[in-house]
Parts: C-alpha cells; structure tokens; sequence
C-alpha cells in the first residue's frame, strides 16, 4: 500500500498508546485473572501472554494502515491429565472474544462422539452440526486423538478430521480450533495427520504440577467450600500428595479434588462417629490429620 | 425481470458481510433461521425446499452465511432465501424473509386474462421459467 492511498481518517491516528488498549479491551483483566486463579502453569501464561500482545500490536498495526494480517489462532493443548487444559481453554475464548479476534466467545465443547456418526453418510453433517455451533467463538476438542484410529480403516474418524481441516482453512475468521489430549498420543495422532500439525500454529504443553503448587491448588480448592486444614493435617496432606504422585493413574488436580472429596467423607463420618454433643461452624470445617491418615494410600494402596 | 419478493428485494442484492448483519439482528432477537431454495417462482409459491435445518442453536451468523454459500454450490442457479422465525406467543410466524440468490437470467411471468361469465376478466399470472419441468427451468 502506497502511502496516498491511505483513507483520509486513518491519516490522523498516527501513534496509539499500547497500553491503554490493553486496559480498554478488558484484556489486563482477563489475563491478571488468569495469573491469580490459576496456580503455576508458567509455560501457558506466557504463551496466552505472547499470543495477547500479538492481537493487540495486529490491531495497532489495522489502526494505523500498515499491512497486517489475522494470525492463525488453532491450538494443541497437550498436557497429562487434570493439568488445567479445560480450564485454560475456557479463558482462552473470553481472551479472544476480548480481543475483538472471536465475534461471540462462546466455548463448545465436544468429544468424538459429538463428531463421529455411526453410519455411512452420518458423520459429514453431525460435524458439520458442531463446527456451525461453534462459530463466532471457539471448539474445543477433546482427547482429539480418538478422532484417528488407524486399526479400523472403515472408521468414521477419518471423514470428521477431512471436514475439521477444510473448515479451519476456509472460515479462519470464524472459529477458533483447540484440540487437546495426553501429549504421547497427541504426538502419533499428529503423525498420522500431518495436515493438522502444520495448520495448527500454536502447540501448547501443559507440564505437570509441582507438590507445593498441588497443596495450593488444594487450599484453594478447600477456601472455595469454606474448609480448612489443622496444621498437622496440612503436612499429612503433603505427604499424601507425595506417595499419591508416584502411583499410576494419577491426574494432577483432578486426583486432589478427588481426594479431598474422599477427606470430607471421611471427616462427615468422624464427626458423626466422635458423637460429642452439638457441633459449630469450626468443628464442621476443619479437616483433622487422621481424616486424612485414614487414606489407603498410606497403607500402600490405591485411591483413584 | 428481477424478483422483487421480501424484504430488501429493492435495494441491490446484498453482499456476504450485509447477509451476515442481517441474520446476526434476527439471531440476536431470538428468531430461528433457515435456509431455503427454489426454481419456481411465483409469489404464491409459499414453502421453498428446506436447505438444512432451521438454525436453532447457532450464535453466530456465519454458521447461516456459511450454509447460504453451501447452498449456492448446489443450486447456484436457483433461488435462494434466508427466513427468520419468531417462536414467541402470539407471533409464530415468519418475522423477515429474503432473498439472497437469484438465477443468473430471470424471465418474468406472463400475465393470462381469462374472459368469463359475464365480460368480467380473470388474471393469472405464470413464470416463463415454469414451462420447463422441474430441476430443468434456469
């Protein structure tokens, strides 16, 4: 573009103050939110941090008649189980719709059942169905790999990923593609796939949790049901975090969650058990040591 | 002679991105929106083919844009319109009809008059394009 070919009225903006439009937009807040509500995940925030200031310097750049072009917003979440990707996903579309870079910012959530049909002939318009759902805002597909499966050559999968790729290429505008999934079975499925790994601009890993990041997320979690844990329970829960990290099956958060559901039960019972006259506010939230001791896992077994 | 049947039906024919304004005004009120096509058209002609399903869940426009261009790879040369259903109580109705795809060459119609009883006429009128059976007319 020659410089005279520049609108009249886009002449007369010729500086724009970055970080205003980043408190206007309601961005600031929406990623201030997103560094206090979610514990760790340092990785994610400075992607979702880069990928921000990208949209908003792209914007600038729309003000002031420069070229620019809308980036390609796809994205891989891949990630162990319970590692916040859901979560993560959710403010992404409040981001983007913030951003002015989705019209609506709606999350849809689907799974291949929601895309796959059961017949021949099915699956074109079920997925058809779910990308029009999910326009103006942003699909978020989870366990994506369960799209792909390359022991059944009739499977149905194959028809919903062919429709997915058209349609991120041709109504880039319109919708935002997040597939999500275990990071080793993510990586065979975009083997397999190699047009989704190149259309896809932003692979983001989710890493694990530390033990002091998980009793956070545990607090957290136990303020939210106006709960509390005695100081000795605090470190029993610690230890529990401990053994439980090295058993199989474990999923980060959502096994903290779980336990500490297990810890509520067992605290119900023993207010009921301890049987000594009428109870207060305190005494029904405070998560003693031995509701925790109770735990299998300290006996070697499994909690799920 | 271009049809003139529906809303906007005057003005020039309407681009994508007024297309999608259009339909994101009838979502956001709430209407139902659809596709729907045909070669026949005389303005008696009430129920076009359904293109799809009405729209029901849908909250963006260009999930309806998006079935409009759909539509128009299979019946370029067809009529097609986007319909706005209002489901509230007392309404239940079409609430903004128009359309948004016209065959390339349109005829016209061909005024009849009938002499009966009496010397009081009767018109009809007719599509040069009906002469031809269905599917076969543009």
């Amino acid at each position: 573009m020659t410089k005279d070919s520049i609108p009249e009225e886009k002449k007369v903006v010729n500086k724009i103050d970055l970080h205003a439009e980043l408190i206007e937009t309601g961005v600031e807040q929406v990623l201030i939110d997103l560094d206090k509500s979610l514990i760790g995940l340092d990785p994610v925030k400075t992607r979702i941090r880069e990928t921000a200031a990208l949209l908003l310097v792209e914007k600038a750049r729309e003000k002031l008649g420069l070229a620019h072009e809308t980036p390609t917003l796809h994205m891989s979440f891949s990630g162990n189980p319970g590692t916040g990707k859901t979560t993560v996903a959710l403010r992404m579309a409040e981001l983007l719709h913030k951003l002015g870079y989705v019209r609506k910012g709606h999350l849809v959530t689907v799974t291949r059942d929601d895309l796959v049909g059961q017949y021949i002939g099915h699956t074109a318009p079920k997925t058809k169905e779910v990308l029009k759902k999910a326009m103006g805002g942003v699909l978020f597909i989870d366990e994506a790999y369960y799209l792909y499966r390359p022991e059944n050559e009739r499977d149905y999968g194959q028809e919903a990923i062919e429709i997915l790729l058209q349609v991120m290429e041709n109504n880039r505008d319109d919708l935002v593609v997040i597939l999500a999934g275990y990071k080793n079975r993510m990586n065979t499925f975009f083997e397999s796939n190699p047009g989704f790994r190149s259309r896809i601009a932003h692979h983001i890993e989710f890493p694990d949790y530390s033990t002091s990041e998980l009793l956070d997320i545990g607090s957290a979690m136990l303020d939210q049901l106006n709960y509390c844990f005695t100081k000795s329970a605090k470190n029993a829960f610690t230890e529990y975090i401990n053994l439980r990290k090295e058993q199989p099956h474990f999923a980060n958060a959502r096994s903290i969650r779980n336990a500490l559901d297990r810890v509520r039960l067992r605290q119900a019972n023993r207010l009921f058990k301890e049987n000594d006259g009428p109870v207060d506010a305190e005494k029904l939230s405070t998560l003693e040591e031995v509701d925790i001791r109770e735990s299998r896992v300290f006996s070697g077994g499994i909690d799920n | 002679m271009k049809l003139r049947q529906g809303t906007f039906s005057f003005l020039p024919d309407l681009t994508d991105a007024e297309i999608h304004t259009q339909v994101q005004y009838c979502i956001d009120n709430g209407w139902a929106v659809s596709v729907e096509y045909t070669d026949d058209p005389h303005p008696r002609n009430t129920y076009w083919e359904m293109w799809g399903h009405p729209m029901f869940d849908n909250p963006d426009a260009a999930a309806v844009v998006f079935e409009v261009n759909e539509c128009r790879k299979q019946f370029g040369d067809y009529y097609i319109r986007v319909i706005a259903f209002d489901s509230s109580h007392g309404w239940e109705s079409i609430k903004l009809s128009f359309i948004v795809n016209r065959p390339k060459d349109e005829p016209g119609f061909h005024v009849s008059r009938e002499e009966v009883k009496g010397r009081s006429m009767r018109y009809s009128i007719k599509s040069y394009a009906t002469n031809k059976p269905e599917g076969r007319r543009y």
